[in-house]
Order: structure tokens, then sequence, then C-alpha cells
């Protein structure tokens, strides 16, 4: 039984919760990125994609990369709670010999599609993982979750032009449009608007959603199944830092050490 | 060493072929074989010998365009879902420009993508420095994971392809555009890792790879005139390097020289200097090769002269070695009888 509106957003919560505590407990990790992404991993993993968490390696399951790799304590977070590996796991992220690597690693994670870490590399893996899909005459779909400022790498455009020169229709890739990267705005640094008719020139089926509505991802998933000869871009507006309200929009959060005061303030936002 | 059908390249016309056709010919077998086989280029099949692959098997092939960074990505996707992807693009291009893709999907995922580098060393001759790859063997080999072979000539690069198939993770296999003498037949043993001695001999021992294993095998000839006995090893496989081989020639005939056709930084030689600097005792060691500098506009032949890749620079090499053996032995000597 699907979960109901309520449930998902309950989920996201928690995911934003584990997120606070797996990096205050690492002492190091990207906080606003992975909580402007928890509402759309949630919607991916609580509906949008067709996967068991007790068969990983099953054959036919949804494919996911994480693009933007540094919110792994996110995608941890809710493989975690979608019973890929038990939830105690999350309290040894970042350390040594535990299964949670700072970015997501398929050897040692269960749940995990593919290695990525260096950024603006995951759409072209995404479009191999398809390629294969459609000669194998498979019907799963492959999903990315990008960040806006990879998309400052030339990668992700010849990626880009592959999927639609291609014309594959098994792709769904996902923007987190949160405006902001390491050292600030996007648009200061070096401006990516207008991304969505960026998307569009490059020949790509174009859904702009708001990234923290659950039910607009959910329904943008679907449309994205339903388009024939072209891949789709979910352009997802989100804010970097959703839900704790000191972190919201705050560039200086995209890294950074949580401190037990500002963690208790947090999960206060959050409970 | 009739036992390794080697072409007699004293007594008959050695043939020549680039490197990039026995490529090609395995490519083309595997697929005829059945195995599940992609063959990836970026814009380079009519050059990097995979021309006659595309015309052959049109699905098994993908030309992904200029785009060598979004080429490794796109084959870790398919390599994924259990392909076995063959890449081909210039040396420089996919141990240069894509060498973080490599690094962080392929090689840090394990993956079985073979990476061939066309056009390697000086053999692209005429496209001068930029274009030629003298550090491809140095990088690749610092990977995780990663294989590094560098075939001798045609015959053994269509069998190094078909090897490259069969090893679960990520290979690098180079190979050259311009014609070089065929040393060896489909009877020569080749076994991945497995260096192959060529020659026999107890004074010195020349550690070659590529076409310099035939400029090393002419060098051994003129040195028997001067009455020295001078061992030739191919070794093919510079990741895994074949240890046992190489102790065995340092423990042995106690001088080395290695000849490769790129940078002395990193390469063979610097493989072998790092294994025997940590397992034996020490031995003299003249590594022959590209010293720290780009490659410039010529023919392959010409280039070859010029950076002193040729048999007489490698037989100087092993006098020098030979003399720093000598002195040691003296050192010892007297040492002893002190």
């Amino acid at each position: 039984m699907s979960p109901t509106p309520n449930e998902l957003r309950d989920i996201a919560k928690i995911i934003r919760r584990d997120v606070l505590t797996m990096i205050l407990e690492s002492g190091s990790g990207h906080v606003g990125g992975s909580l402007s992404a928890a509402d759309i991993l949630t919607a991916l993993y609580w509906g949008g994609m067709r996967v068991n968490p007790e068969m990983p390696q099953w054959e036919d399951r949804d494919r996911f990369v994480l693009s933007k790799a540094h919110a792994s304590p996110a995608l941890y977070a809710a493989l975690a709670r979608r019973g890929y590996f038990d939830v105690k796991e999350l309290m040894t992220f970042r350390k040594h010999k535990s299964m949670l690597q700072g970015f997501p690693d398929m050897q040692r994670t269960p749940g995990i599609d593919a290695s990525v870490g260096s950024p603006g590399q995951g759409l072209s893996i995404t479009n191999g993982i398809a390629m294969a899909a459609k000669r194998d005459e498979k019907t799963f779909r492959v999903y990315c979750l990008m960040g806006d400022g990879e998309a400052h790498e030339g990668q992700v455009w010849e990626a880009a032009m592959t999927a639609a020169h291609h014309g594959l229709d098994n792709v769904c890739a996902i923007m987190d449009r949160n405006m902001m990267m390491g050292d600030g705005s996007t648009e200061d640094i070096v401006a990516l608007s207008p991304l969505v008719d960026k998307w569009r020139t490059f020949n790509w089926h174009v859904i702009e959603v708001d990234g923290h509505n659950i039910d607009q991802i959910l329904a943008a998933c679907s449309e994205a199944g339903t388009v024939k000869g072209r891949p789709t871009l979910v352009h997802a507006r989100t804010v970097k830092g959703k839900g704790v309200p000191f972190m919201e929009n705050k560039p200086e959060w995209h890294d950074r050490k949580v401190t037990e005061e500002l963690y208790e303030e947090a999960m206060k936002a959050l409970s | 060493m009739a036992e390794m059908g080697l072409v007699d390249i004293n007594h008959s016309v050695v043939e020549t072929e680039a490197t990039n056709r026995g490529y090609e010919r395995g490519l083309i077998e595997l697929a005829e074989r059945g195995v599940d086989i992609i063959v990836m280029d970026a814009d380079l099949a009519g050059s990097s010998g995979t021309g006659e692959f595309r015309k052959c098997f049109p699905d098994r092939f993908l030309d992904i365009g200029l785009c060598e960074q979004d080429m490794m990505g796109t084959a870790a996707g398919l390599a994924l879902s259990g392909k076995c992807i063959f890449i081909t693009t210039h040396g420089m291009l996919a141990a240069g420009k894509a060498w973080d893709i490599i690094r962080s999907t392929i090689c840090y995922g394990s993956l079985n993508v073979n990476i061939c580098g066309a056009d390697a060393g000086l053999s692209s001759g005429a496209a001068g420095g930029s274009r030629q790859s003298l550090e491809d063997v140095a990088v690749m080999r610092t990977l995780p994971g990663m294989t590094v072979i560098v075939p001798v000539d045609a015959v053994e690069a269509k069998k190094a392809t078909m090897a490259a198939a069969r090893i679960p993770g990520p290979v690098y296999v180079r190979f050259a555009a311009a014609r070089v003498p065929i040393v060896t037949t489909d009877l020569t043993p080749f076994t991945v890792g497995q260096a192959a001695v060529y020659r026999q001999g107890d004074d010195a021992t020349i550690l070659a790879c590529g076409v310099m294993v035939y400029e090393a095998l002419k060098a051994a000839r003129q040195l028997e005139d001067e009455g020295l006995g001078v061992r030739v090893v191919n070794c093919h496989t510079i990741k895994p390097l074949d240890h046992a081989i190489v102790n065995r020639a340092a423990v042995e005939t106690g001088a080395l020289v290695t000849a490769e056709e790129g940078s002395t930084i990193g390469g063979l030689g610097g493989a072998v200097a790092e294994a025997l600097a940590q397992t034996v005792r020490p031995t003299p060691i003249r590594i022959v090769g590209i010293e720290d500098r780009f490659g410039e506009s010529g023919k392959h032949e010409q280039l070859l002269q010029y950076f002193g890749l040729t048999a007489r620079d490698i037989a100087s090499a092993v006098r020098e070695v030979m003399a720093r053996k000598r002195g040691r032995q003296s050192e010892t000597g007297s040492m002893a009888r002190g």
C-alpha cells in the first residue's frame, strides 16, 4: 500500500533528522544539499521508483544514480529507512570501516547502483545503464539526481546531448535547483540561468516542479514515463538547507560541522 | 628460443603493421565468437582501428562524438549492466582528458571497461607533441585495479585485445598507429601478467615493451658480436608487473636496461625500479625512454632515432650498466679482501 501524503511528509522529516544526526556524529558532511534533496529522495524511494529493498540486485529494478554525490547522507538515510540496511549503520557514516563512505560506493553499500564522487559524472553513467536496458529490452527506468552546481561541469552537457541523441526516454534526471553552491549563489559565481531553457534546447522534455512538494515530484515521474523518444528533466526548485530555518539559503551550510547546540536547535525545527 | 615461435629478425625480412590493426582483428574475432562486446569510439573510428569493426558489427558499435569524458561515463553505465566495453580513443585523450572519469567511475567501481589508447607513444608522428601520449602508461598505472598492457606488435595486439575481454576489471591497452616490426607469431605464448624471455643471456637484461622489444633484440644481437650474452624480456604487461622474471633477471644478470616508447618517469622503467628497490639487492638500472619532455612532429622512425630509442641507444645503455655492475663487483671484492 502506498504511503499517504502525510506519511510521505513524515518520512522526509525523518530523513532530514537522520541527516543532521549523521553529520553531528561524523563531524563532517554536506548538510545543505542533503536537506534540499530529502523530499525528492522520499518521492523516488516511496513511490516513484520500482525497487525491492529485500533484493537490492533485482534485475528489473529501477536504477538510481546520485550524481550530486555529496548528498550521500540523505540517500543513506532514505535507503536505511526503506529497509536496505539497519538504521544503526547511519551512525557509522564517514567513519573508518563503515559501509557508508563519504560518497556512495556500490561495492560497500546495498542499494547503491553506481559509485559516484567526482562532480558532473552521474548523467553519463545513467545514460550507459539506460542504453544497456534498451539493448536488453528491459523496461526498468533510470533516475539521476543532479545538483545545479555540478551543471557547471562540461561533462553534464556532453551527457545531455548523448541522452537526447539516442532518444533515451527511459532516463529521468532530476535537477535539485537550490540556486546555491559551496562558494555562494550559482548565479553570482557563473550564472546557470536560464537553466530550463538550456535543457529544452538540448531536446529534453522538461517538467518544472516544486522540489519540496512530493505529489508534484511523483506526478512528474509518472509523466516522464509516458514520454517517448526523449529523456526527461525534472527541474525541481528547492531551498538549500530546507527545513532548518537558520540553514536555509545559506551557502556556508553547504559543508559545515554541526555543533551540539545548533543540532538541538535544528532538531527542534524538525520536530 | 624456438619454443617462443618468434620471427627470426636476423635472417628474414621483417614485416611491419600498425598495432591498431591487431586490435581491430581482435575485436572482430570477439564479436564473431559471440562475446557481448560494445565498441565505443569518439570520432576516431577512421584512424584508430575500429572502422572495419563498425562496418561488420554496426549494432555493437557506438560513436559517442568528441565527448571522451561522457564516453567513459557511459561505458561505466553499460558495464554496470554486464556489457564488456572496448573504448577507443587516442592515448592522450583517454589517459589525459578522461583520466578522472576512468578513475572515479570505472576503476572505483572495478568495472569491466577496456580502454584502448590508439596512436600512442610517438606513433602519431607528424601530429607532434600535443597529440603524442608519452605519459599514458605512467598515469594509468597509478590507478588501483587497472591492468596496463603495451603489446609488442600487431599479432600480440590481437591477443591482448582478446585477453582483455576476459579480465573482469578495467584494462588499458596501448596501441600504435605507425607500422612497427612484427616479431611474434600466432604460436608465441602470451599471458597477461607474465613477461616472456625472448633471448637468453647472463651478462645483462633488457626489459622492453612495445616496439622497443624489436630494438632490444637487435641490440642484443649487436652486443653478442662483442662477446656479451644479453637477455631480452618482453614486458608487455606493465601492471601487474611480472616480479618473478624481473627479480630473476636482477639476480642472475645483475645489470638491467628498461626500454619503452614513453616517458622515463613512471612507466615500465619506473615500475621495474620500484619493484627492485624493495625486493632484491640494489641493481644497476638504466631507463631508456623519453626524458621528461614532449614529443614533436616527424616520421615515427625519425623520432625514435631523435629521442634515442634505437638498438644502438639500448646497446650503449647495456654497456653503461655493465660498467656499473663491474664497478660494484670490484668494490665488493676489495671490501671482502680488506
